[in-house]
């Protein structure tokens, strides 16, 4: 009776504990379909997992979770509205992409001086052959005109002041038109430009503070104002904190990410590692919107600058370089035009 | 002590009257429905069953689960939901009722007796005797105090506390491997500690029901068969059993009493003690109720935040402050309490023995502020429990549909209310034991003013756990 007893005791435990664990794993199991990701600060791991693979045309879903502070999702090059990511919340998101090809997501808000490590990649494979593999892009402009973005870019020649477009504008009926294309500007520094207006018939009747407002207003022609207010609104979200709202390279964590990189790459000296300062006329003004753009491209130059190629599409980046040109710049209202 | 001579009929139970050893008892195992639910061991073999299994989750969830607290099963279940329960039910209720059904202790008990509801032949064991130095409260208080000292992390790191149970598991088999009978629960387990000193305050005890039965039996079954190695005859207080009732079963003349007695029935006839282990296991809790207000409850940022940084500076001065309260500040201006008592009263005593007998007095203070700060510490979180129900993983899941469920009640207004009322019961009753303690309870007895010291530390206690809850 007594072994009976027993028996049935030990195969009511052995049956319960089995079936917990069982359990768990068949809810586990349940959950599967759609992903947990993780977010925590990059320097305790970043996103978990940091790379998804899904095919093309099939509905991703996550369910996004933080493990310390508040972060957002996005996914580069997509018109996907960032996810806030919230401590012990759980937040979904189904993604369904239509082109295979790699794609970035990142954390979107400033979470840490590490923040912009936070990047996870989800591949899209193709599916069928009616999908169409994702456009390769031509190499970016600076690639293509073979611009050596680490080098130093000192400005041959600044303003006195700071250069105002308006004063410019009546001036750009004069110039040959091979000043007005976008080519032009694009791969031209502003103090290139002053110094081949100079040479111009119009330039040589012109001051030298003349000649900075008919290159402002050559830049800001190649800016309008839709343009300028996507720029304002990314270089906002994505560069202020380190380049500064004013853009004179102290934002609020302009100093952590100097020391991040003083610490973890020890030999570089504070001045090359603080984040560039585009109010400065004697750098900016010698580099052109295509040396920019690789630097917003690639990032590195011995600073903490991330790199936003997977992020951006090629129109928000040069919405961003046309709006660095403001820290240089005084553009005039649309309206006065 | 009132002792009753009755005929007590053995073969039927059924039949018997309702009798006790003790004037004001009440003998629940004489109740004719509920006495096979006490005699049986499979309630409480399902109940450890269901423990253990829940403890096995718990661990799993913990190091399996979000990281984040307020959403992970093990911190919710072990912080909110257990160490709530005990406080506030299980102990004030059930003495060491929860120690029975403990699972930490279960699978190193199953194999040493060789089985799960009977003693089997493959028992697994040394069974070493406890060495006698290292029994008391001793081990347990110095435990309490290291958790203590890291119960900001504890508390919100679920991987934490997994670890924490997973190794006071492993402590439990491993020292049920080595001793005799229930070594860890005894002189290890915080918690056994914490629930033996208020066991003393709760409405129930095992007792014999007639001692002439008991000296004429020669083997002691009760005595061999019970876990923590009790003999009932020789039971004073509750402070070591954990009611499960295995005398009852063993007992061949039906001699066990499951009583129903007044709350604190073991502090109303209070006996000379000189456990100053007990003593200092009280002055801890006593102390650590109102350093764990301080670090939970209080508005000092800097505080909690010090708690949190282990092993940093800030740390470093609050587990020495933590320390020395606990350890000296407390202790030391209670001693002074009792040794200007005993200076008014002219008392021949040692002052052990009056710290001692003093200190018992403090049982209902204690416990009463530990409820207090329960109050304001875990109801508010209530409704986690019901979150973590449906999605105890934090993975997203809501298996009962309760997974947003989000407690709308307001505590803000009523916790007070209830934490003054608990504190006030806990100071009164204490008071009251004081005064028997000194040999004087009202109306009956004149107080002396040699009680003053004893009352107004009761008094600063109180006042200083309102004012850390509630000003």
């Amino acid at each position: 009776m007594n072994r009976n007893r027993e028996r049935i005791a030990r195969i009511f435990l052995a049956l319960l504990l089995a079936g917990l664990v069982v359990g768990v794993f068949l809810l586990w199991r349940r959950g599967e379909p759609a992903i947990l990701v993780r977010a925590r600060l990059p320097e305790n791991g970043g996103w978990s997992p940091a790379a998804l693979t899904v095919p093309a045309g099939i509905p991703l879903h996550l369910r996004l979770t933080s493990d310390d502070v508040v972060h957002g999702f996005a996914v580069g090059q997509t018109d996907l509205t960032p996810v806030v990511v919230i401590p012990g919340e759980i937040s979904e998101v189904t993604l369904t992409f239509k082109t295979p090809g790699k794609y970035t997501y990142y954390c979107t808000r400033w979470c840490g001086p590490d923040h912009w490590r936070m990047r996870g990649t989800i591949e899209v494979l193709a599916n069928g052959a009616s999908m169409v593999e994702r456009s390769r892009y031509l190499p970016p402009l600076y690639q293509q005109l073979g611009l050596d973005i680490d080098a130093p870019h000192p400005a041959a020649i600044t303003p006195a002041g700071r250069p105002a477009a308006a004063a410019g504008h009546a001036l750009l009926r004069q110039l040959p038109d091979r000043f007005l294309a976008s080519g032009y500007y694009r791969s031209h520094s502003p103090a290139d430009a002053w110094k081949e207006l100079k040479n111009e018939p119009l330039g040589e009747k012109l001051t030298d503070p003349q000649l900075w407002s008919l290159v402002a207003a050559i830049w800001q022609g190649n800016a309008d104002s839709e343009t300028l207010a996507e720029g304002e609104t990314l270089y906002t979200r994505n560069c202020a904190a380190c380049h500064g709202e004013r853009g004179d390279g102290r934002g609020v964590l302009a100093g952590a990410v100097n020391r991040e990189i003083l610490t973890t790459e020890s030999g570089l000296a504070p001045a090359i590692a603080w984040p560039a300062d585009f109010t400065e006329a004697g750098n900016m003004l010698g580099a052109s919107p295509a040396l920019l753009q690789g630097k917003i491209l690639r990032g590195g130059m011995g600073t903490g600058m991330p790199y936003w190629g997977p992020i951006f599409t090629e129109e928000q980046t040069w919405a961003i370089v046309a709006y660095l040109w403001t820290f240089q710049f005084e553009y005039e209202r649309e309206g006065n035009q | 002590m009132k002792i009753q001579s009755r005929t007590i009929a053995v073969t039927q139970p059924r039949r018997v009257e309702i009798t006790s050893v003790f004037s004001g008892r009440f003998d629940l195992a004489q109740i004719h429905w509920l006495r096979p639910v006490i005699a049986s061991r499979w309630p409480l073999f399902l109940a450890r069953s269901i423990t253990l299994a829940g403890l096995v989750f718990t661990i799993l969830a913990g190091l399996i689960g979000t990281p984040v607290g307020g959403q992970n099963f093990a911190i919710i279940f072990v912080w909110i939901a257990w160490w709530t329960a005990l406080k506030l039910l299980f102990i004030p209720l059930g003495g060491k009722s929860w120690c029975s059904i403990c699972p930490l202790p279960m699978p190193g008990e199953w194999l040493r007796q060789g089985g799960l509801v009977s003693k089997g032949p493959g028992r697994i064991g040394l069974g070493f005797r406890w060495p006698k130095r290292l029994r008391g409260y001793w081990l347990q208080t110095g435990l309490f105090l290291t958790i203590g000292l890291f119960s900001a992390v504890t508390l919100t790191d679920a991987r934490l506390t997994a670890l924490i149970l997973a190794g006071l598991l492993a402590l439990g088999i491993g020292l049920s491997f080595l001793f005799e009978k229930r070594a860890f629960c005894k002189y290890v387990c915080p918690i056994g500690g914490f629930s033996s000193l208020y066991a003393q305050l709760a409405p129930f005890e095992v007792r014999v029901r007639n001692l002439d039965l008991c000296t004429s039996h020669a083997e002691k079954t009760c005595y061999q068969e019970c876990p923590w190695g009790l003999y009932p005859v020789a039971l004073r207080d509750s402070s070591q059993c954990g009611l499960c009732m295995e005398c009852l079963r063993v007992c061949p003349r039906d001699n066990i009493a499951l009583n129903l007695r007044r709350f604190g029935g073991d502090l109303h006839d209070l006996q000379p003690t000189n456990r100053i282990d007990e003593a200092a296991l009280g002055l801890v809790m006593l102390g650590s109720a109102l350093s764990f207000t301080a670090v939970f409850s209080g508005p000092w940022g800097s505080l909690k935040m010090a708690a949190f940084r282990i092993g940093s500076a800030e740390w470093l001065a609050y587990a020495g402050a933590f320390l020395a309260f606990n350890l000296f500040l407390l202790p030391a201006v209670f001693t002074l309490s009792a040794w200007l008592s005993r200076q008014g009263q002219a008392d021949q005593r040692s002052l052990r023995h009056v710290v001692a007998g003093h200190a018992r007095a403090l049982l209902p203070l204690g416990l009463f502020s530990w409820m207090a700060f329960t109050v304001s510490f875990a109801l508010p979180k209530f409704s986690y429990i019901l979150e973590v129900i449906s999605d105890p993983m934090g993975w997203g899941w809501n298996l009962f549909g309760t997974a947003d469920y989000h407690l709308s009640a307001d505590f803000a207004t009523a916790s007070p209310v209830i934490q003054v009322a608990l504190l006030l019961i806990g100071l009164t009753w204490s008071v009251n034991l004081h005064f028997r303690s000194m040999g004087a309870a009202p109306p009956r007895g004149r107080i002396h003013p040699s009680s003053a010291p004893g009352v107004l530390f009761g008094l600063g206690y109180t006042l200083l756990q309102t004012w850390l809850l509630i000003g």
